[in-house]
């Protein structure tokens, strides 16, 4: 009875499993299978597409500016909310809707209409401060808030944030040791969570770069399918790769603490 | 005491105690006053328990000392400096807190040399005055364990030995037993008495458990509305209350209706000498603890001032705590276990109280603390 339970559960579970993982690889797996052999079920399967990438000037220098843009859109996210997060949590509580609300609006605000308010904003950005492509972190920034935000909440939720400040305040800490020595490394999980969000959301991102005039990858990937099809699948297909790595890393290093007293409990 | 030569030396007794004082501290939440000129004196060395219900100042009284908090009037003076500005982490204590704060991505070793680290110990010192304070707790064996690989009272271990490492001028204790079980925190409360008096740190303890407090300061303060109501040693505390509040705070108390004559208080027939001494003559209430009160004998069925029907009986080891019924009131009494054996609940006793010096409590002066 109970192992004929147990048996229909795991029947379930991989049933799901294996559907789900179609759901995502299928798709995936007909983009490679493009760009390697483009219509023709029947033509031998090359890689020319792939070396394509790196001889088409335009689609490097894309996915050089995106790479950038997702390093500094996170490290700018972490800069930005961390420190922020942490004070109101200790200091200010009554004020922690408020930051919530305003963190979580941009959800709310569909991308286009984000990005009509944010047109003038870039002309001026563009005469006065700097053509380059960077000034788009700023854009950025504000779509990966709530994201970002609603991960570090967790984290921020999951330790005993106000004895383990104090604790490390009697033992001499100043809050810049505090936080880089105590916050960051008990709560690394969800920084690395919100970084790999925010990289996610960069490297995928399209509305906002095609209509403030920027070309990103996104942006590239389109104009190089009028030009070819297949190299552009194949830039597609190595940026989820990418991201399927990112999460990849992630699973492995998110918990060293755990695996190090598993490892000692074994010992 | 002894102490291996090896770790003597690198021990904080080497800056054994200064003098801790708190001066007319003062703080308010929104409006409400939660230290109303708070004025307490440590002596190099010397362990002082603040007592007090929830919400009496006690902690806020902690936390100013610590710099956690900011003052609303008054100073804070270590060893003859003013650190009433300065910000916790440049004022040299030393904390345990009552929720557990050891750092969860850090060993016990590493926690307690996390602290020299930030003072600049050199590595080599630091490793071995670190084994030298889990030594000291006993914790030496767990010293490559991980928080969450210790038991409670374990990981409050290695927080006093992280809050001792630093050589702090004043150790800070925040309720750090309330969180354990009854056997653990006894035991614990015992040893953070044995390595204080080993260092020699002045230490701020602050509980609500007036057992605690009894067993190993060296004087308690009773706190209440923010204010100190009693400062003394246990004894004193105990057997002398200054105050209504103290006596029924500190231990159990019996309240029997009695009329002040001539220096004394005269409880249902029995006189017993005053602690106010200078209390005028009239209706009181006399504050009588269990201890002081026995079982005479067998009484008789004839109802008189002190006979009475035991009601129950709570056993609490060599002593069990007799409640007796004496018709208009009940009683208790604290006996020797062997003693109270001999009235079950049921029978009728004859109660007497022992002449100690007794607190009264006016009606109109001091209203029903209930």
């Amino acid at each position: 009875m109970n192992s004929a339970r147990r048996l229909r559960l795991r029947i379930f579970r991989i049933t799901v499993f294996l559907v789900m993982g179609a759901f995502f690889l299928v798709p995936i797996g007909a983009m490679f299978e493009f760009s390697t052999r483009g219509n023709s079920l029947t033509a031998p399967r090359t890689l020319d597409t792939w070396t394509a990438i790196i001889k088409v000037p335009d689609l490097v220098q894309a996915i050089s500016v995106s790479l950038q843009l997702a390093v500094i859109t996170s490290v700018a996210m972490l800069a930005l909310l961390l420190p922020t997060m942490v004070w109101v949590r200790l200091r200010l509580p009554a004020l922690r809707r408020i930051i919530e609300f305003i963190c979580l609006l941009p959800l709310t605000v569909p991308a286009i209409a984000l990005v009509v308010g944010m047109v003038p904003l870039y002309r001026w950005i563009k005469i006065n401060v700097s053509e380059s492509i960077l000034m788009l972190a700023f854009a950025y920034l504000v779509l990966v808030l709530p994201y970002s935000y609603r991960t570090l909440d967790a984290g921020l939720a999951s330790i005993d944030l106000k004895t383990l400040t104090e604790a490390a305040r009697s033992l001499g800490a100043g809050w810049g040791t505090v936080m880089l020595r105590v916050v960051v490394p008990n709560m690394s999980t969800a920084i690395l969570n919100a970084c790999l969000l925010s990289v996610a959301l960069v490297l995928g991102e399209f509305t906002f770069a095609n209509l403030l005039l920027y070309e990103n990858l996104q942006v590239a990937i389109l104009y190089q399918s009028f030009v070819s099809a297949g190299t552009s699948i194949a830039v597609a297909v190595a940026a989820l790769m990418f991201a399927f790595v990112l999460l990849l890393i992630l699973s492995f290093v998110g918990r060293p603490r755990e695996r190090v007293a598993r490892a000692e409990e074994a010992a | 005491m002894v102490s291996s030569s090896s770790g003597a030396s690198s021990r904080p007794s080497a800056r054994a105690g200064v003098e801790v004082r708190l001066e007319d501290l003062k703080r308010r939440y929104a409006g409400v006053t939660a230290l109303d000129g708070l004025s307490l004196t440590l002596a190099p060395g010397e362990l002082v328990a603040l007592l007090g219900p929830s919400g009496c100042g006690k902690t806020t009284a902690l936390r100013l000392v610590a710099g956690l908090e900011e003052t609303d009037g008054g100073r804070v003076v270590f060893g003859g400096e003013d650190v009433t500005n300065v910000p916790a982490n440049k004022r040299e204590i030393g904390m345990v807190f009552q929720a557990y704060s050891l750092f969860p991505h850090m060993t016990a070793m590493q926690n307690v040399a996390f602290g020299m680290q930030l003072h600049r110990v050199g590595v080599a010192e630091r490793r071995k005055r670190a084994s030298d304070m889990l030594e000291l707790v006993g914790l030496s064996p767990h010293a490559h364990k991980y928080a969450h690989q210790l038991s409670g009272g374990q990981q409050q271990r290695v927080a006093l030995a992280r809050a001792l490492a630093i050589k702090p001028k004043v150790l800070l204790l925040d309720e750090p037993l309330s969180a354990l079980d009854a056997k653990v925190r006894a035991r614990l409360r015992d040893e953070i008495r044995r390595v204080q008096l080993e260092v020699g740190t002045t230490t701020l303890f602050v509980t609500h458990d007036q057992e605690e407090a009894l067993a190993i300061a060296d004087r308690v303060g009773v706190m209440q509305s923010g204010r100190l109501e009693q400062l003394g040693p246990p004894m004193t505390v105990y057997s002398r209350p200054a105050t209504p509040f103290v006596a029924s705070f500190v231990g159990l108390t019996n309240r029997l209706n009695g009329v002040v004559r001539d220096g004394a208080v005269e409880v249902r027939g029995t006189r017993l000498p005053l602690v106010q001494t200078d209390a005028t003559n009239g209706p009181a209430v006399a504050l009588v603890r269990p201890e002081a009160v026995t079982l005479a004998g067998e009484g008789d069925s004839t109802p008189g001032p002190l006979n009475g029907t035991v009601i129950a009986t709570a056993f609490l080891g060599a002593t069990s705590r007799v409640t007796v019924d004496l018709g208009d009131v009940t009683v208790l009494a604290q006996l020797a276990t062997s003693d109270a054996a001999a009235h079950p609940a049921g029978t009728r006793v004859r109660l007497a109280l022992r002449p100690d010096p007794v607190l009264i409590e006016r009606d109109e002066a001091a209203p029903d603390h209930g």
